[in-house]
């Protein structure tokens, strides 16, 4: 193998007073070497005049309560991992084209280090900052940002509000929005005739914004909820020795006396109760929704139009499946690293053109191109929609037409637009 | 190494062609049955299959040796290339690839095989007498098509993620250009003259007719199919008549074949086939092309001339890959 294919920068983590669990490292793919990021400026540069491209992966650290799977603990390079393929991909193209990509991660800090920790990285040189934080993180960022030449990408956050009343100029969106995720969903249940639906809502704000898109999307499709029920039992701690014993008593109780339904939709993203439904229902019915089938920007079992080659070098690069949220960082950075061949420059204010331009078409391994929506900057793609183990379908599904590119059937629509940042350039 | 044959039974199948157009020579078609692990062996003349061949496992790119004597298949889930006799029907042996090899192709003297390695962004250079890797050559993120020149001595090599055709000279092994073109580059075909070369790029949905004197873009040249979603058009399969006067592209998921005018670079026609049509072969008198329709199971049977669909023939599942054979 040549020596210039890029080495992971996992490893790689800066243990100074004050600055313990910020991983700050650079990936100089042409080089094959990894150095920190004060001594970008003193790389001996091979080839004067090569273009470099600085993009920063920003994480906020969130206190979550741990999901109810062994299976589920995110993995600690999540988000991280896609970044690094994909300045690896974008290296790879680079090299033709004299151009180097860096990435430098600041990640598991609270909100307020955060915040100060990417603007004296901005100040000292990154252009794009991707984003896998909260929304009230994404607003502080972009509005903090605003007078910069920065594009952000958001990666983490599926909040509606964000595309919406609270979009913003310097703010796009790869990924999918939750009015995406249940669209998609909608489309397929009422494609499988599976019409009537049963809609289950947990306790957080994040689990009543799902719900109020699966109702959306019902209207949308001609679907009928025909009762919507708050999920409000105390499960008690997710481990305890013994457990499903209570579990399959509690979940046929509370999914008794519902209208005759077809299909049960949960609203559980944060994953404290969704699980315990399938097979314990009352009446022998699917789950769909946040847990059982699933609206996703991907799912590691997917192999059609090259995904497989995609597959397999994430997990050569990660030693695991790749996740949702891998892909849309992955995704963010090779628009980026597309944005700057296409372009051949180096300068954000050239390359965040050509992003957002009617001319930007990314191929991402889901059999047609993906651009962004120039009413709010989300990114237009398919969505997955699976199981744990497999992929079941992709949507839009067959039939569900749009005059200008079937992908706008999902999401926010142009004309419905509240985005009023974008609506005047 | 051609046949001592080989020449008389062309002159004899022409001779008998015109004397009666009933009796046309019978070129063999062979089909990769990507899912099936098989190949469907069809007879140009009944247009039907004859025979069914297990291979390896995911069978994809298919090619012939000079003299015809081999069947080469690249086998992508076995990492290598099966070579197997075209008389006896026998596997021979397997050629070293590099791992999931998808497509390859020829050098014009017969040796040796250049395969595109799309998992390890490499291209390997296979020796296909004695076994020998001559040679790897780096290239883009997933390296798919590769067209070679008439006279061998340039390689063009698409790469799917890096988006660009790499010009790589034969002789040294080393990339003397990339051409950047639109997303998704899959296959690159010379034209016979070797002054222009055909790319296509699936998700970009365009062809990218490139000089490789200059490696400038001469052309692009879209598709718009009344009623086809823009974005299922995606070009891939490319092949252009041997007098160089004709182009056909096979449009993936539009499931039509574009067959487009090479002076003037205009769409004359599209030709309904089946679904998701991805490879192309001409018969060696270029009167028949054969499509494989990956989707629908199929091959279908375009009469060049008369630019018309005349037969679709059931193979294998997901045909991939065709070759066709004189004989």
């Amino acid at each position: 193998m040549p020596a210039y294919f890029p080495t992971a920068c996992a490893g790689i983590l800066r243990r100074g007073a004050g600055l313990s669990a910020i991983c700050a490292c650079l990936l100089l793919g042409a080089l094959g070497m990894t150095v920190m990021a004060a001594s970008q400026q003193s790389a001996n540069a091979p080839n004067a005049g090569r273009q470099r491209i600085s993009i920063l992966l920003v994480r906020e650290r969130r206190d979550l309560p741990p999901p109810l799977s062994l299976l589920d603990m995110p993995a600690a390079n999540d988000a991280v991992a896609g970044a690094e393929l994909a300045i690896n991909d974008n290296n790879t193209t680079g090299r033709f084209l004299n151009q180097e990509f860096t990435l430098e991660v600041v990640q598991d800090l609270a909100a307020e280090a955060l915040l100060a920790e990417v603007e004296s990285r901005v100040s000292r040189g990154a252009s794009f900052v991707v984003l896998d934080v909260r929304p009230q993180t994404v607003l502080a960022l972009a509005d903090r940002l605003k007078d910069t030449e920065v594009l952000l990408l958001n990666a983490g956050s599926s909040d509606d509000v964000l595309r919406g009343q609270e979009c913003r100029r310097n703010l796009v969106h790869t990924a999918p929005s939750r009015s995406m995720l249940a669209d998609a969903l909608a489309q397929y249940l009422v494609w499988k005739r599976w019409r009537r639906w049963f809609l289950v809502t947990g306790p957080d704000s994040a689990d009543v914004a799902f719900a109020a898109a699966i109702q959306r999307a019902a209207k949308r499709f001609g679907a009928k909820i025909v009762q919507e029920r708050a999920f409000n039992l105390d499960l008690g701690n997710r481990r305890a020795d013994g457990g499903h014993e209570q579990i399959q008593e509690q979940m046929p109780a509370f999914s008794q006396n519902v209208p005759d339904y077809d299909v049960l939709v949960v609203a559980d993203e944060g994953g404290q109760f969704g699980d315990y439904l399938p097979y314990r229902t009352w009446d022998a019915r699917p789950v769909a929704g946040t847990q059982g089938l699933v609206a996703s920007s991907w799912h590691p079992s997917l192999e059609q139009w090259g995904a497989s080659q995609f597959q397999n070098r994430f997990v050569r690069l990660a030693h695991r499946p790749m996740r949702a949220l891998d892909y849309n960082v992955w995704v963010a950075i090779r628009s980026i690293g597309e944005a700057a061949s296409r372009t051949r420059a180096a300068s954000a204010r050239d390359i965040i053109a050509y992003l957002r331009s009617g001319e930007f078409e990314l191929a991402a391994f889901k059999g047609r191109k993906l651009s962004y929506r120039s009413w709010n900057g989300q990114l237009r793609q398919p969505i997955l929609l699976g199981t744990p183990k497999l992929t079941v379908t992709v949507s839009p599904q067959p039939g569900f037409l749009h005059q200008t590119s079937e992908l706008d059937t999902l999401g926010s629509d142009k004309p419905e637009s509240v985005c009023k940042a974008y609506a005047s350039p | 190494m051609p046949r001592a044959t080989g020449g008389t039974s062309i002159a004899v199948a022409l001779a008998l062609t015109f004397a009666s157009p009933q009796a046309l020579h019978a070129y063999t078609v062979y089909v990769t049955n990507e899912k099936d692990n098989t190949v469907s062996i069809i007879d140009s003349n009944k247009l039907e299959v004859i025979k069914t061949l297990k291979v390896g496992q995911r069978p994809r790119g298919i090619t012939l040796s000079k003299d015809e004597k081999w069947l080469l298949i690249c086998t992508s889930d076995d990492n290598n290339v099966q070579v197997w006799d075209t008389e006896k029907l026998e596997f021979v042996k397997t050629l070293p690839s590099g791992p999931d090899p998808e497509l390859f192709i020829l050098h014009p003297a017969g040796n040796p095989l250049y395969v595109a390695n799309e998992d390890d962004n490499l291209i390997t250079v296979v020796d296909i007498g004695n076994n020998n890797v001559v040679a790897e050559i780096p290239v883009g993120v997933e390296p798919e098509g590769l067209g070679i020149s008439p006279d061998g001595s340039l390689l063009v090599a698409t790469s799917e993620t890096t988006n660009m055709a790499h010009f790589i000279d034969t002789a040294s092994h080393a990339i003397i250009d990339n051409v950047l073109v639109d997303s998704r580059p899959r296959v690159a075909e010379f034209t016979p003259d070797g002054t222009q070369v055909w790319v296509s790029t699936e998700i970009g949905g365009k062809i990218s007719v490139i000089d490789p004197k200059s490696r400038k873009i001469l052309a692009k040249i879209g598709f718009e199919i009344p009623g086809i979603d823009p974005d299922a058009i995606q070009p891939v399969g490319v092949r252009i008549s041997r007098n160089g006067k004709l182009a056909f592209i096979a449009l993936g998921p539009a499931n039509r074949v574009a067959v487009i005018d090479t002076a003037t670079f205009k769409v004359e026609k599209y030709l309904l086939v089946g679904q998701r049509v991805w490879q192309l072969a001409f018969t060696p008198d270029d009167k028949l092309l054969f499509t494989t329709n990956g989707a629908s199971n199929d091959v279908s049977v375009i009469d060049v001339e008369k630019r018309r669909v005349v037969r679709s023939i059931k193979v294998g599942r997901y045909p991939w890959g065709v070759v066709v054979a004189r004989h």
